[in-house]
């Protein structure tokens, strides 16, 4: 080596802190096009936006709660933010598609950075963007007249498990991303995957009136467990706390198998 | 400090039933620039993922900057920057940004990661785009941020993954232009083209790859030297007619309509060629002497394989 180089000294540290560090760059990084594009959340709203006016002001008037005393756009909300965490988690698909794609991910991996501070700065980025488009979906609730009848405690608790079920949903998005080659074949696939999910619950409308076998799933599947949750903190009216315990299992259930996986699929990608 | 910067020992790399890199064995003095030249799907890039710790060996063994890749990754990381074959910048973060992000992931401290950022910046002649995002950034402007990142701890060796694909000739000539600065301050570069041009006027040494293997070694004037002083080129109406003078001819090269025999023995070559061609009755429809290039060796080693794009 010549005196020319001279090679920068680099901080030391325990992997730990580094990894913590590592993370909060890429989370930083993933971020920044909120801040930059900031249309782009605004779309990511429109979806869940038509589903709340189709639903209250169509729909709404021919559906019954099924619970004595609550209304409809109170038995909905709760619905819709579920079905907006749930098409949030696109994004990590796509995220993750795209790097791959661009050869970010090949870039990455060639520095001394922490190996999982990739995949954990692509979640939490995604979880961090998932608690704010949740308050904002709240605010649009309140708008169109809906109601919580519960503690402001309870209602955040009902915030916590939307968007322990969205990090959940993350990895298994994250999975998708690092196996489709880019962002369109991200969204194509992520589809199929949570209509029948959103739609064939209780995240619209009660599961009672569906048929035998349809109910029976519409009542167990994570998007209707998690509706009916967020409902039991934020509506009361007797709905079972069971289900948040359901809700969480399920997130706890999908995390713990699809996040070893993505890691997995990474290191191949 | 050893010597050899990079070292590769029988590396080879399988994926599923293909063979991507089949026992490949090379060595880059330090301060040298080594050429690795094939075409697409030869397996450069597999080599400079292997070498670069972004994928495991299937078997053998790897060197850089005196570390093994295998062994002690996270040293060999900080030794590196890597180009790669796309520009991999964000393009929502502005190419200061860019270089910031890079220069933390890589644990320069923040105020060190700015200072690198900046001066990279001026080098690159990117000052006055660097608080615009990348997306707004020309080809040319993408790969210099791009090249900037990888340069952003000052590594003493460097990885270059067809550097200059898809660019224009000015932008070309232009990353040349820095890849020859960095070189002539120590920096080891191991760089990958399709170009011989490239490797021609970047390469002290070259590494022909074709479908996994090395095909041939050596300096630039050493591979053109194989082909001995001149070629003589003749031209044929159709390829058929070329084709069927190439059978005549024997010891030659051929793609499309043109034939290459190279005068081994002079003015001689010439006679017999051309006596050939009429015993055979093809009069070439065009006759030209030309100095060899790296494209006749190109051609000529890779000929068993079909012409190179």
């Amino acid at each position: 080596m010549t005196a020319t180089i001279s090679t920068i000294s680099t901080k030391s540290g325990s992997g730990f802190r580094w990894a913590v560090r590592d993370t909060s760059a890429m989370v930083w990084r993933n971020l920044t096009v909120i801040r930059r594009v900031p249309q782009l959340l605004v779309f990511s709203l429109i979806q869940p936006l038509i589903f709340v006016l189709m639903f209250r002001y169509v729909f709404g008037g021919a559906i019954n709660s099924g619970i004595p005393g609550l209304s409809y756009i109170d038995y909905l909300m709760p619905g819709i933010f579920v079905q907006t965490v749930g098409f949030g988690a696109i994004s990590t698909a796509i995220g993750l598609a795209e790097d791959k794609n661009k050869g970010l991910i090949e870039r990455l991996k060639s520095l001394p950075m922490s190996r999982s501070a990739v995949l954990a700065g692509r979640v939490l980025a995604d979880t961090t963007r998932n608690v704010l488009i949740v308050l904002l979906m709240l605010l649009v609730g309140f708008g169109v007249g809906f109601h919580t009848h519960t503690s402001p405690i309870e209602v955040l608790a009902g915030v916590a498990v939307l968007v322990a079920f969205g990090f959940s949903l993350c990895w298994i998005f994250a999975v998708i991303g690092l196996v489709v080659p880019n962002g369109e074949s991200a969204q194509a696939a992520a589809f199929p995957l949570l209509a029948p999910l959103v739609f064939a619950s209780s995240a619209f409308v009660p599961a009672a009136t569906m048929p035998g076998p349809l109910r029976w799933w519409a009542e167990r599947q994570p998007v209707s467990m998690t509706a009916t949750a967020v409902r039991s903190l934020m509506l009361g009216h007797g709905i079972p706390r069971d289900y948040v315990w359901g809700s969480l299992a399920w997130a706890a259930g999908i995390t713990l198998v699809l996040a070893p996986v993505a890691v997995r699929r990474f290191r191949k990608a | 400090m050893t010597d050899t910067a990079i070292l590769a020992e029988d590396l080879r790399k399988t994926f599923g039933e293909v063979v991507a890199v089949d026992q490949i064995s090379l060595a880059v003095p330090r301060g040298t620039v080594l050429g690795l030249l094939g075409v697409n799907g030869a397996g450069k890039t597999t080599m400079v993922r292997m070498l670069t710790t972004v994928l495991a060996p299937t078997s053998g063994r790897g060197e850089v900057n005196g570390f093994d890749v295998h062994d002690h990754p996270q040293a060999v990381r900080r030794s590196i920057g890597l180009a790669g074959q796309f520009a991999a910048v964000d393009e929502n973060l502005t190419g200061r940004e860019n270089l910031i992000l890079v220069g933390r992931l890589n644990h320069l401290t923040k105020a060190a990661s700015r200072e690198r950022a900046d001066d990279l910046l001026v080098q690159f002649r990117l000052d006055d785009a660097g608080n615009r995002p990348a997306r707004t950034y020309s080809g040319g402007m993408r790969r210099r941020l791009d090249l900037g990142a990888a340069l952003i701890t000052h590594p003493p060796v460097l990885f270059l993954d067809e550097p200059t694909t898809g660019l224009d000739p000015a932008s070309r000539l232009d990353l040349w232009g820095v890849i020859e600065g960095l070189v002539s301050e120590g920096t080891t570069v191991l760089l990958t083209t399709q170009y011989l041009e490239e490797a021609d006027r970047l390469a002290d040494n070259i590494v022909v790859i074709d479908q996994g293997r090395i095909a041939a070694e050596g300096t630039p004037r050493q591979l053109k030297s194989r082909l001995g002083d001149t070629v003589i080129e003749f031209e044929f109406t159709t390829a058929e007619s070329a084709a069927a003078a190439a059978q005549a001819l024997s010891t030659t090269t051929s793609a499309g309509t043109i034939v290459r025999v190279v005068m081994a023995d002079g003015a001689n070559t010439l006679r017999d060629a051309l006596n050939r061609l009429d015993g055979a009755g093809l009069p070439p429809h065009h006759v030209a002497l030309r100095e060899p290039t790296l494209d006749d060796v190109f051609l000529t080693l890779t000929a068993s394989n079909g012409a190179p794009e």
